[in-house]
């Protein structure tokens, strides 16, 4: 069985945010680029679907410049067997154009599975999986918090307000990780030894017409200085007045 | 130009969160002029005409059974018919589990920009411009949309919900829309744990959050207590998630959840920039930490040094009296 993980590179969450000149995306300089922590999720869940089989392939795909080359082959360290690099320089792409492009690259492979993380830890958007899903026409399940295959039928709880939904839904099918799914393992040195002789195919992309425009990249307004209020037990009474009477939240 | 807003229902009551994008949907109705429109998907009127005292004018109902529980799919499938009956200017969801799932399908399918997890909306000269945190709050992103229409979804607690306006009520329509139901889907078999249960992190009014100083997972009952007088939710560092002392739905920060309640009580949390991130954006944040030089309180608008083993009772203690 072939599976599809889409995977983005972002900053490192340790991050400073800086703006760029253009006063609407992230100045690069300086920054430490990595795999999105939840798409860490989606190889491992692809793989452990592989590994249960004994049989298939994982194929992963990325969409940016020439920097993603390094993440993608971290997942073909982690176990992946190749991998499709979706050329595209565009900072800040729109989540929809991204959708377009890589179901685009999705359909030709007919996958079983299409695994993502729930969302990207850069612009949050939590946009693309379920595109892909609309897009390709198949079900969907986001920001799934466990999985397991049962035949041809995967069972999935993902968390709402105050509970969990149990979902059961057919492949083919699309799904996005949460933290928790499963422990990504790290690659080991015989798997970056291996990663370096697998293909990364490369295929330069035109995005086409964004459907979200840039207006501006802002650092928020800092907080103004607050106060020790005291030390120990005793400086209670005083949070206690100042939580009630000044900021009025209790 | 209609706004119109997706009202989210669960086991037949409509959700908090729906009133809130209401009443940013009346503010925008009157930027662009046009009537506040609704559609709700449900098996069963949730008593929809009652909206009209959130700002609806009107309210397009899809009914189905299947509908008793969220589908993606068929969700999608009846907002796009109300998308093509209304040809609204902005389309409004609350960026809830459902809104965050729901949103981004129907932008595909009705092929229109979508914009997440915002902060704040305004009407410059005409065109609707969105703020949203990106970097989990690090920094904010202003996106305006090109084509004709937008969607957007609201984050929880960020718009304040309107003022009743008692005894208005909204004309309840049916919204004819097609969908096939057999074609293969996801199934919510069942929902465990949804009623009665604790207020989400992005829903909660009040946070009690403890770090890596609570020191072992059984002191979290210290934090439950206050939490409890204080009708807060309680959540935690990564640091603590990834030691296994809470469940993964408990952490706040930049590979957890992004929060913005009212009150927001850091315990035995250093400050790493990533939980900053996270949770910065909170009205009022105070911190209880052994260590005066810790980052947290930096963001803090009230500090407490010292063992919060003797702060953190003393305050459940306090507030207590205070009932």
């Amino acid at each position: 069985m072939l599976q599809v993980v889409c995977i983005k590179q972002v900053p490192d969450t340790e991050t400073r945010v800086k703006v760029a000149g253009d006063g609407r995306t992230l100045d690069p300089t300086g920054v430490t680029w990595v795999m999105n922590p939840f798409d860490e999720f989606a190889v491992e869940g692809a793989l452990q679907v592989k590994e249960k089989a004994g049989a298939g392939e994982v194929v992963v795909i990325s969409l940016g410049g020439a920097g993603v080359q390094t993440t993608l082959r971290n997942s073909l360290a982690m176990g992946a067997d190749r991998a499709i690099h979706l050329k595209n320089d565009t900072a800040a792409p729109d989540s929809l154009a991204v959708a377009k492009a890589l179901a685009a690259a999705i359909r030709e492979l007919n996958p079983q599975l299409v695994w993502l993380g729930k969302s990207a830890s850069d612009d949050d958007a939590a946009q693309v999986g379920p595109m892909l899903s609309e897009l390709l026409g198949l079900p969907c399940v986001t920001v799934a918090a466990s999985f397991a295959l049962e035949g041809t039928v995967a069972k999935v709880e993902r968390e709402i307000e105050g509970g969990r939904e149990q979902i059961e839904v057919p492949l083919p099918a699309v799904i996005t990780c949460d933290k928790g799914l499963n422990q990504p393992r790290y690659p080991s040195l015989k798997g970056i030894m291996a990663a370096k002789k697998k293909t990364i195919e490369e295929r330069a992309i035109d995005l086409g017409a964004a459907h979200v425009e840039l207006v501006a990249l802002e650092l928020p307004p800092a907080r103004a200085a607050g106060r020790i209020v005291g030390e120990g037990a005793a400086a209670v009474p005083e949070l206690v007045r100042a939580l009630r009477e000044d900021a009025k939240v209790i | 130009m209609s706004i119109l807003v997706f009202v989210e229902q669960r086991d037949g009551r409509v959700r908090s969160v729906s009133r809130e994008a209401l009443g940013q949907a009346t503010a925008l109705a009157a930027a662009f002029g046009g009537p506040v429109v609704g559609v709700c998907c449900a098996a069963a009127d949730p008593g929809l005409a009652a909206l009209g005292e959130a700002g609806a004018e009107q309210v397009l109902f899809a009914q189905h059974e299947a509908f008793a529980s969220y589908d993606g799919a068929g969700y999608a499938a009846a907002v796009a018919a109300a998308i093509a009956a209304v040809k609204p200017k902005v389309v409004l969801f609350a960026g809830s589990s459902m809104g965050r799932d729901l949103a981004p399908r129907v932008a595909a399918k009705v092929d229109a920009g979508l914009a997440t997890d915002c902060t704040a909306l305004v009407v410059d000269g005409g065109k609707l411009v969105a703020t949203r945190p990106v970097y989990a709050g690090k920094a904010l992103q202003k996106v305006s949309f090109p084509g004709a229409l937008a969607l957007v979804t609201l984050r929880p607690k960020a718009f304040a919900a309107p003022e009743a306006q008692p005894g208005k009520s909204a004309a309840v329509s049916a919204l004819a829309f097609t969908w096939d139901a057999s074609a293969p889907r996801a199934k919510v078999a069942a929902v465990v744990g949804a009623s009665g249960g604790k207020v989400d992190l992005t829903e909660a009014e009040a946070i009690v959050a403890g770090g890596r100083g609570m020191k072992g997972p059984e002191h979290f009952a210290m934090l439950e207590e206050l939490a409890g007088v204080l009708g807060a939710s309680v959540g935690a560092s990564r640091a603590v998630v990834d030691a296994g002392w809470r469940g993964h739905g408990d952490q706040v920060g930049q590979t957890g959840k992004t929060v913005s309640p009212k009150l927001y009580v850091a315990v035995g949390i250093s400050g790493a920039i990533q939980h900053l991130a996270g949770m910065s954006s909170s009205r009022c944040i105070v911190a209880i930490n052994k260590d005066p030089e810790a980052p947290i309180f930096k963001v803090a608008d009230y500090g407490i040094v010292g063992d919060l083993f003797e702060v953190v009772p003393a305050l459940t203690a306090a507030i207590k009296q205070l009932h």
